[in-house]
This record gives C-alpha cells, structure tokens and sequence, in this order.
C-alpha cells in the first residue's frame, strides 16, 4: 500500500508523530501548519486521505474541511479529524462539517493506520 | 584502564626524568610532541610551565620532574611534552625524553612498599624491575588533580 | 540518515515547541492585560494551552495533561464568550501559566512537582469564576479513550487445537447516499472487515434500477457479509464507526457452527495480529520512506544541534587564527603589500570577517523569553511585597548571543527584584507623592554601536543618598569624613559588602548585593552603569557584547610575554613623564591625569613577571575605566595592536590564575593570555589594606 496522506496540524509535534506513524507503514506524509496552509499544499498534491487539527490558527479544521469539500476533485476525499475530545456532539460537527472520520488523540500509530485504512483503504 | 590487576598485558610508555625511568598507563597518552614555548600563567607554581597551543586548544604544562619534586634539570633537545587525557581534561607533562613502549603481563607489577605511608599523595603506584632497571608507574589521579595546599 | 531513538527525538522537539507555546501564551496574556480585546488573542492563548496537552498526551505525561486540560477547559469558557477577561481572572491565568511552565520543564528535566500547587491554583481560579469544572468530570473526558477501532486482543490465545469453532457474524450493510458525501466509501470498509478474518460477501443488486432511471449519487447496492473471526462483536462494529447513522446496518452473532468443515485459521493480516505497540516502543523502526522532505513552503526555519553550531563557531575562530598566521608569514616573506598574494589575502581576510560575523549571528537569539521570565518575577515579587507593579518590556525581538542570554538570567533576575523591592516606593507613599499607585519597572534591550545595551529601570523614589552614605560609614567601606559626589554614592551600592541582608535586601533578606550582579555582567565582558533621580526613580543600564566569542582586544607587552586586554575598558593611553608621575608612597605611584590623580600598577610586576620597575618616567600605561566610572593606569612596555581576538577557555581545573579572564592564539599560534585589568588592580591591594586602597581609586 501506498497511499498518500496530508497531515494539518498546528503543532509540530503532532505533524512529526503522525510522520513518525505512518512512514514506515508506507505512507506518504505531507503536512501542513493550519487550514490556510493546507489548502494551499493540497494544491500541488493529490492525497489519497487527509487527516486534520480542529483548532489551528489562520483557519481552523472545520473551515478547512470546508474549504476541501468546496473543491470538486476533493468532494470525496476521506477527511480525517484529529481531536482530543471523543465527545460525541464533536464527531457529529465533524461529521456535518463533511469530515469521513475521526482520531482521538493520543493515538497509537496501528489505530491510526487502521483508521486510515477504514477510510482509504 | 586504571586498573592494573586484569589479565591483559599492561602497555606503558617509559620515559626519562633525571636519572630515573617512569612510566605512565599508555591508555591515557593521547600524543607525544616536542617543547614549545608556553606562555607562563601567573603566580603558578613553579611546575607548572604554563599554556601552549595544541591545535587550537589552550593545554596547560607542568614540568613532572618539578611536580614529583626532583632536582631541576636544565633543558636539552630531546625534551618532549607527552599529552594525557585524565576525567576529560586534557594536560601537557614536560619530561626529559621518552624511551619506549612496554608490554606487561600485570603480575610483573607490584606496588611500591611503604605506599600506605604516603596516603593519598602517592604518586608512585606501582613499580616493575625491567633488566635491572627500576621502573616507576605514576599515578595520573595524584599528579594532574592539585590537592587544596597546591593548588592554592 | 537514521536516527537511533525518532521518539526521543520527537519527544525533545515537542519540548522546543512547548517553549514556542508558552512564548505564545505569555504573549497572548500579556496583550490582554494591556486591553487588547480581540478574539484572536484568546483563541491564541487557548491553542497554546490545548497543543501542549495534545503533545503532553502523546508522551503520556499525565500531570501536564491533567493540568492544560483544567485551564484549558475555563480558557474555553472564555473564549466561547460565557466568561468575561477581568484583571483578577487575568492575574490566575498568569499563575496557571507560570505553573504550567513549570510543569513543563519539569517534564522536560526529568523533575517532579507536586500536584498540589497546581492544584491549589485550579482550585482558587474555579473559586475566582465560581462553578469550577468538578475534577471527577474532567476525568472521563482526558482519559485515554480507546478509538471505536481499538483491538482489545486477546494476546493469550489458547493452544490452536483448543480453538473452539470461530464465531461467526452476519453483517447487513446498506449505504445511504450521504455517506458517501462524507468521504467514506464501501470498499475500504470491506477491506477492513476482512482485514477481521474470513469474508463471505454478497452484494445485492436487486435495488438498482435499469440504467437509464438511475439517479447518480444515490445508493442503490446493498451487502451482506458472513464474517468469521475471532474478534468480538465490538470489534466488528467499529470498523462501522464512522458510517453509522449513515448507512443501514445489522451485525448477526451466528450461534451455529456451520462453518467447521471449512476451518479458519485465526486472523493473520499484519495489523490485527501485532501486539498493539505504544508510541515508545520502535514500532517505527526507520525504513525510512525517502520521502522525508516536505512541501512545507510556507515556513524557512531549520532546527540545528547546538553542538553544530559550537563547532562551526570553533572552526571558524581556528579560519581567523590561521589567516592571521598566513597573513603573518606572508609579510615576513617579504611580498610588496600591492602584489596580488597580499591583495588575496585582504579579500580572505574580510571573507573570514564576514563569515565569523554570520556564524555568530547563527547563535543570536532575541531576549523576548528572557524579559518573559522577568515578568514573571515581577509578578512574584510585587505579589510577596505587596505592591501593585507593572513591568513594560521594549525592544525584546533584540538579539544577542545564546550564552548571554542564558548567563543574563540571574543577574537580571536580581536586578528586577531589587527594583520592585527598593526602587519602587510602598504604595501608600506614591500615591501620597501625587504618583499613580501601580509602580512601573521598564526593561528595554536595544543595539548600540556594536553593543548590546538592556536597562533596568523603576519610576520609584531613586536612591536614598544619605541613607546609602551612613551605611557605607557604618561599614567602614568608606571614611566617615568622606565627600562623595552624587554618582559616587550611587556607585557604592556594587561594593562588596555594602548590600546584605539587614541593610538594603531586608525587605526580602536574600543578601546578596548588587556586587554580586556587577561581577556576573564582567564576566560577560560587560559593564553596569546607575543613574538615579530622586523622586523619579532608578535606571540601571547594562551594557554587553554581541558574543562571547570574540573579543575587541589591546594587545601588550609586558616583560617579554605578549598579553589582551578587553578594549573595552581601556579608556586612553598615556605616556608617563616625570611631570605627570608622583610616588606617594614606596610602592604607590600616582599619574596625574588632566585634573585627576590616577593610581599606578605595574602590571608586569602584578602578573608576578618582573619585578616592580624603579621608573615609570618614559613608560607606557593604559587608563582602565572601572564599571564605577573611577579610573586606574596600567603600566605596560610596549602597546602593540588593536585586533579581535578568538577567546579561548582556560581549563582551570589544573590552575586558576588571578586576574586572567581566558587566552587567546595569537598571528605566531603563540597563546596569549587575556587580562581581566579590574581583577589584576582588584587584587592589586590585597592584603593588608585591600579596602583602604580601593576606597581611595574609587573617591
């Protein structure tokens, strides 16, 4: 498997955990620092999943999973959302936000791969 | 390294001081290089000879014929600074000259007599006969580490 | 390249990042406090917060999760408008931050902290906003919640042979058409049920209408799977987590064992049967994808090891060393200073000049985390003495070397608290004088003519002159018939001696003088000034060198040794002619300096080269300026250069040698020493009478 995945987070720690997870299963990690970023990386690449931060500054998670569905060639791109909080009143705004899936952090590098595959597989 | 009591041969390297012959633990020698001037420190005490540059690093000398208290001997060309590493500090000990490299097993070493007279200034730990010639192991911990007196 | 431990690795990045956060967060307060009433600022403050506790969760630090999520819960009451920022709310937002930094190193270093503290701060910032978050609510939520997809596996499997048949299930899947609007997908589900184990699937196609009433993006297929495995229903049901409520769906435990005459062996895709390996352990053993470069085009910023840098810098100071050399022999081989090997080497010369200046740079950091310390110390020491003080911080994206900033920590440290202890005057007395109640401490850096000048200064009642004057008396420091002009009270405040704990620090009764900060700030190759008003206040003004590195240097000779001095505090030279000299006594000479009397020191004979020198008539001797602005003539023989020169640390373990402040390798690869003149004259008197002669440069 070689699937191509893009990482949006603020923080640079997460950015390197989840490369640190997902290269040597064989992922392709690219990553960008905020939604803005993100929209703007996601314009040279074309990701098989994007995974993504809810509160990033300059754009947050929602905005950028809006901004991804807007653009047709990713209306069904498997869209990832990182969040600390498993509450379900989130899943359900990521969810109408147009988001595929979610990660509650911490994660473990085989949750995180397996949740990418339910999603791309 | 500084114990002398394992199996393997023990390797020094020899050297003179006045009329006699020493030898120092040749896992400490870092390099042998001839006298160069030293820049003198201030208000040091007589042995030590000052700094010198070693490719860059400032490497304090001392005279070990002064620092074990031997007559002062005036200087000749075979005069040779041998660089020790001791706890991570590197220092220059000026010597007459350096007579070779010895392999032991390290029952041919015994230490001095007397030596629990002198306490911790022994600087003498061991000593080894080699066709007749006495030869001194020195103590690297007893003469790079001044104690409070001397170094004051 | 490999590296050995990624998670290590990650783990020492995450605590620079924190560092970057907690500047961030510091930041946000600190515009807070000053009015600033946007939305942004708190989203800030709340990011912050919330990234260190998603990092903290990651490594699994529990304290520093437990705490950033407290905070970060009323941060977020804040920042959804259902609490308002006052000054009292702002003043526990600092705390927690100052604890959460605490926290944070302490993490880092391996230190403990007991909760308590954090805790006592939680507590009284639930009871400043009323209804606190009940620490047993806030339990669940942070726990390590286990995803939908989690494999609970049972590691201890029984013997094959003991294998009861394998369950079986039956799934019935029917997507609805908004599913597939969020991204997900029937295939990779599928995949993933058979990641489980065994699949029987069937699709049923009865639904779907002839091809020409099709209506796209509806979904018409539905599937039925028989799954066996040994995995629980749970498992099974997880890999649905992000479809349901979106899709139809029926998962069947068969009871029967129908499948036995088709035996499965136990689920062997690569995921399900690793034991599930924490972030520690190496399950990201670098096989490495090539990959590792990132379009991360937005940001220029490279990370770099300390230690690479320090070698760059050494390499660099030997590059200088050896141009001089080269430069050196090449004028002795006699070449015409306008053939083209001396013009080459002009060019090499400012080469190296502007490299050595660019690898210096490397080390520049700004004294924005430094000043954010001081904030924090003001803050504590206005809350022990109970005043109400404002620091106000300018020019702190000034940069200045890395080891500087670092050895700058303690010095200022004291100078901030002395400032809020004794500059600024008791509140009841300010707003008595007219003055408003907050005190104000002012920290400013800035860059002034290749120096680095940061000041310390209050809007207090200045310095108590009479009161300086007595205690000075009252400890001998100086006669008690002594007329001091007004600089000169102030600058006995850095004698030894004159600032313990029942004098001037009995408020905080620390004891340690301001000599103790003028020695930290020389041995930056710096100096300290203080100017004071009385009834307006107190400035200190400190004044450093861009880098340890190098030195502006006089070099000298004396008794045949070539010697630096730090240019700095050089203030002219001076010829001695029998006009200008006055023995006053045997061994003190005096130079009349314009007006002034200037003490005389051999330095040849200080150094212990020579013996003390029967004339000085025809002589050469340096004015030194001492920080407190007296001054002292250095004797020397000759003066040879004024050059920078590449410090090099003397290893003191063997010898420390009085009044030499580091070396340095000269043209010749001959080491010279560098002098610390202050040190030399200091010691200069030593007994008998060290202070009497002190006093007498000094007034």
């Amino acid at each position: 498997m070689n699937l191509e995945v893009l990482a949006v987070d603020d923080s640079r720690t997460m950015r390197d955990m989840i490369r640190l997870a997902l290269e040597p299963a064989g992922f392709r990690v690219h990553t960008a620092d905020d939604g803005v970023h993100g929209t703007e990386v996601l314009a040279n690449i074309a990701p098989d999943v994007i995974i993504t931060d809810i509160n990033m500054p300059r754009m947050d998670g929602f905005g950028f999973i809006d901004a991804v569905r807007d653009q047709t060639g990713h209306r069904t791109t498997p869209i990832l959302v990182l969040t600390t909080e498993a509450a379900p009143e989130l899943k359900m705004r990521a969810r109408a936000a147009g988001a595929t899936g979610w990660i509650v952090k911490p994660f473990d590098p085989s949750k995180l791969v397996k949740a990418l595959q339910m999603v791309a597989g | 390294m500084e114990d002398l009591q394992t199996s393997h041969p023990v390797e020094l390297l020899t050297f003179e001081l006045g009329e006699h012959e020493y030898a120092l633990d040749i896992m400490c020698v870092r390099e042998i290089r001839g006298w160069a001037k030293a820049t003198p420190l201030p208000h040091a005490p007589s042995f030590m000879r000052g700094v010198i540059n070693l490719r860059g690093a400032v490497l304090p000398v001392m005279d070990l014929g002064e620092r074990l208290g031997l007559p002062t001997r005036p200087h000749c060309d075979r005069n040779v600074i041998i660089v020790v590493s001791f706890e991570e500090t590197m220092t220059g000990l000026l010597v007459d000259a350096v007579s070779d490299i010895i392999a032991l097993p390290p029952d041919a070493l015994q230490p001095p007599p007397d030596a629990a007279n002198y306490g911790a200034q022994t600087v003498v730990k061991a000593l080894t006969l080699i066709e007749d010639r006495m030869i001194r192991v020195l103590d690297l911990n007893n003469i790079v580490v001044l104690s409070q007196g001397e170094a004051a | 390249m490999t590296t050995p431990d990624p998670m290590a690795e990650i783990r020492a990045s995450f605590f620079v990042e924190c560092d970057e956060l907690l500047e961030a967060m510091q930041d946000g307060l600190q515009a807070l406090e000053d009015g600033t009433d946007d939305a942004e600022t708190i989203h800030v403050v709340f990011r912050a917060v919330h990234s260190i506790k998603g990092g903290a969760g990651a490594f699994g630090l529990e304290a520093l999760v437990r705490f950033s999520h407290h905070y970060e819960s009323v941060l977020d009451r804040v920042r959804s408008g259902e609490l308002a920022v006052d000054i009292d709310l702002l003043k526990h937002f600092f705390r927690a931050a100052d604890h959460l930094s605490d926290l944070v190193r302490a993490n880092r270093d391996g230190t403990e902290i007991p909760s308590s503290a954090g805790d006592a701060i939680l507590a009284e910032m639930d009871a400043h906003i009323g209804a606190g978050v009940p620490p047993d609510e806030v339990e669940p939520e942070i726990e390590f919640q286990p995803l939908g997809l989690a494999l609970d596996l049972d590691l201890d499997l029984p013997a094959l042979d003991d294998l009861p048949p394998a369950p079986q299930f039956k799934i019935c899947f029917a997507p609805d058409a908004e599913m597939f609007e969020t991204g997900n997908d029937v295939f990779p589900i599928l995949r993933s049920l058979a990641a489980l184990g065994t699949c029987d699937i069937q699709c049923d196609t009865a639904r779907v209408p002839a091809l020409s009433d099709i209506v796209p993006e509806t979904s018409y297929l539905s599937w039925t799977i028989l799954l066996t495995s040994e995995v629980d229903e749970a498992e099974v049901a997880s890999v649905f987590e992000f479809v349901e409520g979106l899709c139809k769906l029926s998962i069947e435990r068969l009871a029967g064992s129908d499948t036995t005459d088709n035996p499965t062996p136990p689920p062997v895709s690569d995921q399900v049967s690793e034991p599930l390996p924490e972030p520690e352990t190496d399950s990201a053993e670098p096989e490495q994808a090539p990959q590792r470069a990132t379009p991360a085009a937005a940001r220029s910023v490279v990370r770099v090891d300390l230690d690479r840098i320090e070698r760059l810098v050494n390499l660099v100071g030997e590059l200088v060393i050896n141009q001089a050399m080269l430069a050196q022999s090449l004028q002795g081989a006699g070449l015409s200073p306008h053939s083209d090997a001396m013009n080459g080497l002009e060019e090499f010369q400012r080469l190296t000049r502007d490299i050595q200046d660019s690898v210096m740079m490397i080390r520049a950091q700004p004294v924005k985390p430094l000043f954010q310390r001081m904030s924090r110390i003001v803050r504590e020491a206005s809350a022990a003495v109970n005043k109400d003080v404002r620091l106000i911080t300018d020019g702190d994206a000034t940069e200045v070397d890395k080891t500087v900033i670092e050895r700058l920590a303690d010095p200022l440290t004291h100078m901030i608290r002395n400032a809020v202890d004794h500059g600024l005057e008791p509140t009841h007395e300010r707003v008595a004088n007219g003055k408003d109640a907050q005190g104000r401490v002012t920290l400013s850096a800035a860059h002034r003519s290749g120096r680095v000048i940061i000041e310390v200064s209050d809007d207090g009642g200045g310095i108590n002159r009479p009161r300086v004057l007595q205690i000075a008396m009252d400890k001998g420091l100086i006669p008690t018939d002594a007329t001091l002009s007004d600089s000169e009270i102030d600058n006995l405040l850095f004698l030894p001696g004159f600032s313990t704990a029942d004098t001037v620090s009995d408020l905080s009764g620390r004891g340690v003088g301001m000599d103790v900060v003028r020695t930290a700030i020389q041995s930056l190759g710096g100096r300290i000034s203080i100017t004071s008003t009385p009834g307006l206040g107190t400035n200190f003004s400190i004044s450093l060198p861009l880098t340890l590195a190098v030195l502006d240097g006089m070099v000298i000779e004396v008794a045949d040794e070539t010697l630096v001095l730090p240019l700095n505090v050089v203030a002219e030279t001076v010829t001695l002619s029998a006009e200008t000299l006055d023995a006053i006594q045997p061994g003190l000479d005096v130079v009349r300096v314009r007006d002034g009397l200037v003490p005389l020191f051999d330095l040849g004979y200080l150094l212990g080269y020579r013996a003390r020198k029967d004339s000085y008539v025809d002589g050469v001797a340096l004015l030194i300026t001492h920080d407190d602005g007296s001054l002292g003539a250095l004797v020397v023989d000759e003066i040879q250069d004024q050059r920078q020169v590449v410090i090099k640390g003397l290893d003191d373990t063997l010898y420390r040698a009085p009044g030499i402040a580091a070396a340095t390798i000269l043209g010749d690869g001959q080491i010279a020493l560098i002098v610390d003149p202050s040190d030399i004259i200091a010691r200069a008197g030593e007994p008998p009478h060290a202070k009497s002669q002190k006093i007498r440069m000094e007034s």
